[in-house]
């Protein structure tokens, strides 16, 4: 596809609304984090299970909480647009390693799970529509709505006593054998040994609700009068549904990824939990309940980040899918 | 009927659990080498060494690294480690530690007095939590050479000695850490240290490896290639992989009680409820004595009545926790019943004083609202709340319950925001310690975690605290500590509910993994693995 005069300035003016969206996300995370009774300090003072005053004044000073709240902000928003993260005094690191640390796994994990559920999505959703009202149609119903109403968690436990503690074949956690010292090829296949588990509990919840809607737009969409105009012309069913139906019937299915892509991040929580996998949600988790504000700013920073790209890329498959939307 | 029976049956199913762990953890058979272990945990530790921050997480990891002068059998009697014996001055405050030569850092260098002096000097007296108060009276600490280490007090310090673990007072090298910030310094990472196991890699949020020691002072030993500490957040997963073998070592309570008895059904996995005596953990209330009320000694009296703590005991920690007599625990060798009154169940009396107490019950045959504050740190916590609403609702008082995160929690009550808390303290193994900091009136501290949050100020007790804190005749020590515990139970600021037993489920191939009393922290130099 040709690049248009329009998608240079489409991009140039989303970059732009997209800087104050930014600064007004790491305010509001700012002021509400810190607004959560009970600081870093606390936490800290909890675990050791004693402290003396002296001992929690020293903390408060060294990660800089006995600054007014403002002076506090003043100073983050401006490492921020220094691209500089700050420090995570919990972990006793940069939060920019930090997170890039964990981001491959989460990349890993997310990536899996939601091209395996968009897969069972249009798989299931369109050979639904394709059996509208008949058994097989019920029979993805039902599927559907187990796998919908059951919880991600729950799921990935059943998962790990069935495949991992009866019949042994998958490993119950983690992302790779820890010691193994392999490499390459070997490396990748033990990987994704680990990772088969995680992203069938967490893929399943999301096919279902692609299921739903493929079946519900391909049902729309195979009413219409091109569909009808090209089945007149007599070509095949499979390329009706194929080449015809499907690529319009995609677009609110695009619409819905593009948005739970960034509830993805923070719904794997559980699933990484679980697994034990070494991922984002998990990291993010921990900071709030550890008020290592630094880190779950940056966190939450980065997923922001992620769903402003994430938007855009969509915006521009729209495009793509359908010559008919201009983008302005 | 089934009611009655039910406890009944439980009881008998656990009597067989203990029968079972009596025996654990004792080496049958001749030690093995090689192997690694893999020990599970539901956090990731925040850094590697303890010398700042005393997490649990963090100190399973450490103490394989990192030693300390002394540890502790199971009577906390102490044992030599890095000191290979030591002396103390019939005044105590002279104390003389030999330390063992040719140990080295796992980077080589040799390990001498200069790093003792600097450890306490730079990290326990300054930066440790609880090593500000036990270094206190430390005025100078000489190095005659390069083994002797000599600390010279302004006043005694009894409790001294029982501090010297690798948990609580590690040794660190002077050469990488001295003229840079300790806390932020990157070697807490990747540490250093003279122990049985050497630091490998840190995956974040999946694994810590740790390698064999190969020039360990103890030779022959470590006799395991390597240990991994798995990070595994869910319980359920954890309970999973101790069941399937993945993991071989779980410790301070990996899985929920109730989940105990079924994975220790299993042929592989067993328990032990040794290891802990160095914690003493107990499990109390917590009493804002400016509440309205609750000021009134007698209110307390008869909710310390209204309470059947045996009941909390055998079916909400699942007979992990035993009824405790007093603010001392019992495995303490200064705990005593003697003279020390006691508040047994009874709902009768608790109704009678409270009406002494002029406390009419009123509408809804409440006498008085209060709220009792508590973080879910364990599951087993919440549910003994439920049953304490329950029963105080019995006599009359209506509890509200509030159930918050820790870090809320630890602001909120040691802001006196609160009527009644829960939450389990480690008392340690001196009193002074672990228990004045509760009761002394000079610890009412708004806004520092676990002080006297009660606001409870009795000049006795004060006394016999400040007194025991510098008492060196261990028989005077003990009668000063007996009148602490007989005021504090007779006054009742704190209502200390049971002593628990903390659980390790451990796979049974594993061998020597609880030595001493404070058995998770443990060096695992001795620790093997059976084929």
């Amino acid at each position: 596809m040709a690049a248009r005069p329009g998608v240079a300035r489409f991009l140039a003016r989303r970059l732009a609304q997209a800087v104050p969206t930014v600064l007004l996300i790491v305010v509001v995370n700012f002021l509400v984090l810190h607004l959560t009774p009970g600081d870093i300090v606390d936490v800290l003072a909890g675990e050791a299970g004693a402290a003396t005053p002296e001992y929690v004044a020293m903390l408060r000073e060294r990660f800089g909480l006995d600054r007014p709240l403002m002076s506090q902000l003043g100073s983050y928003v401006w490492g921020v647009a220094t691209l500089d993260l700050g420090h995570s005094f919990r972990h006793n690191t940069s939060v920019l390693r930090l997170m890039l640390d964990r981001l491959p796994a989460t990349l890993i994990l997310m990536g899996s799970s939601l091209s395996l559920a968009v897969a069972l999505g249009v798989v299931f959703g369109v050979t639904a529509a394709r059996h509208v009202n008949r058994p097989v149609d019920g029979a993805i119903g039902v599927m559907v709505l187990l796998s919908y109403a059951t919880p991600t968690f729950w799921i990935g436990l059943m998962l790990i006593v069935l495949f991992s503690v009866k019949l042994g074949w998958l490993p119950t956690g983690g992302m790779m054998t820890i010691g193994a010292g392999l490499a390459g090829p070997a490396k990748l296949i033990d990987i994704v040994h680990h990772l088969i588990l995680p992203a069938a509990s967490l893929a399943l919840f999301y096919a279902a609700i692609y299921t739903r809607l493929m079946r519900a737009s391909m049902l729309e969409v195979s009413g219409l009068d091109y569909v009808r105009t090209a089945r007149a012309k007599g070509i095949s069913e499979r390329r009706v549904i194929y080449g015809h139906a499907l690529r319009n019937a995609l677009l609110p299915l695009l619409t819905v990824v593009g948005v739970q892509l960034g509830s993805l991040l923070g719904g794997s929580v559980l699933v990484e939990s679980v697994f034990g996998w070494p991922g984002l949600g998990r990291l993010a988790f921990e900071a709030v309940q550890q008020r290592d504000y630094n880190l779950l700013l940056g966190i939450l920073l980065m997923s922001s980040l992620l769903v402003i790209a994430v938007n855009l890329l969509i915006d521009l498959l729209y495009a793509v899918l359908d010559p008919r939307i201009e983008l302005a | 009927m089934t009611r009655l029976a039910l406890p009944a049956r439980l009881t008998a199913a656990l009597a067989t659990v203990c029968l079972l762990l009596a025996g654990a953890g004792v080496a049958a058979s001749q030690p093995r080498a090689g192997g690694t272990l893999t020990i599970v945990q539901g956090a990731e530790p925040a850094t590697l060494v303890s010398g700042v921050n005393t997490s649990t997480f963090i100190g399973t990891v450490s103490t394989k690294i990192h030693e300390g002068l002394l540890d502790y059998d199971f009577d906390l009697k102490p044992r030599a480690a890095l000191a290979e014996s030591w002396t103390v001055a019939p005044d105590g405050k002279t104390y003389t530690f030999k330390l063992r030569r040719g140990v080295t850092w796992h980077d080589g260098k040799p390990f001498t007095s200069a790093d003792v002096k600097f450890s306490l000097e730079e990290v326990w007296k300054k930066l440790h939590p609880r090593g500000r108060v036990t270094f206190a009276k430390v005025t100078a600490v000489d190095t005659p050479d390069a083994n002797t280490v000599v600390l010279r007090l302004s006043e005694a310090t009894p409790m001294l000695l029982a501090a010297l673990s690798s948990y609580e007072s590690q040794v660190f090298p002077k050469h990488v850490y001295e003229g840079k910030d300790f806390a932020t310094n990157p070697a807490t990472n990747t540490p250093i240290g003279t122990g049985p196991f050497v630091f490998k890699e840190w995956k974040k949020g999946d694994y810590i490896r740790l390698e064999k020691n190969p020039s360990y002072w103890d030779k022959g030993k470590p006799y395991l290639d390597a240990i991994v500490i798995r990070i595994i957040p869910d319980a359920a997963a954890r309970a999973a992989a101790l069941e399937k073998g993945e993991v071989q070592l779980g410790v301070f309570n990996p899985v929920p009680l109730a989940d105990v008895k079924r994975l220790t059904a299993l042929p592989t996995v067993k328990a032990e409820t040794r290891g802990y005596e160095y914690f003493a953990p107990m499990y109390m209330m917590e009493v804002n004595l400016r509440a309205e009320h609750l000021k009134d000694p007698r209110v307390r009296h008869a909710i310390m009545h209204a309470l059947d703590r045996k009941f909390i005991a055998d079916n909400i920690w699942f007979g992990f926790a035993r009824p405790a007599t007093g603010p001392i625990v019992s495995s303490s060798p200064f705990y005593t019943t003697q003279g020390v009154p006691q508040y047994p169940y009874d709902v009768a009396k608790a109704n009678a004083i409270l009406d002494e107490a002029g406390l009419k019950r009123g509408a809804g045959n409440v006498r008085f609202k209060t709220s009792l504050t508590f973080p879910p740190v364990q599951p087993e916590i919440p549910r003994t709340a439920e049953y304490i609403k329950q029963a105080l609702g019995r006599v009359g008082i209506e509890v509200e319950l509030k159930n918050i995160d820790i870090a809320t929690f630890i602001r909120q009550v040691y802001n006196w925001e609160f009527d009644l808390t829960q939450n389990y303290l480690y008392l340690l193994p001196d009193p002074t310690l672990g228990v004045q900091r509760l009761y002394i009136s000079g610890n009412i501290k708004k806004g520092t975690p676990f002080a006297n949050a009660a606001g409870y100020e009795n000049k006795d007790v004060d006394a016999a605290f400040g007194a025991a804190q510098t008492e060196h005749d261990q028989g005077k020590r003990k009668e000063l500590f007996a009148r602490a515990q007989r005021l504090i139970a007779e006054d009742l600021p704190t209502f200390n509910l049971l002593e628990l037993s903390f659980v390790t489920l451990y796979n049974s191939k594993l061998m020597n993994h609880t030595m001493g009393a404070d058995g998770p922290y443990g060096s695992f130099r001795d620790t093997y693995l059976l084929p």
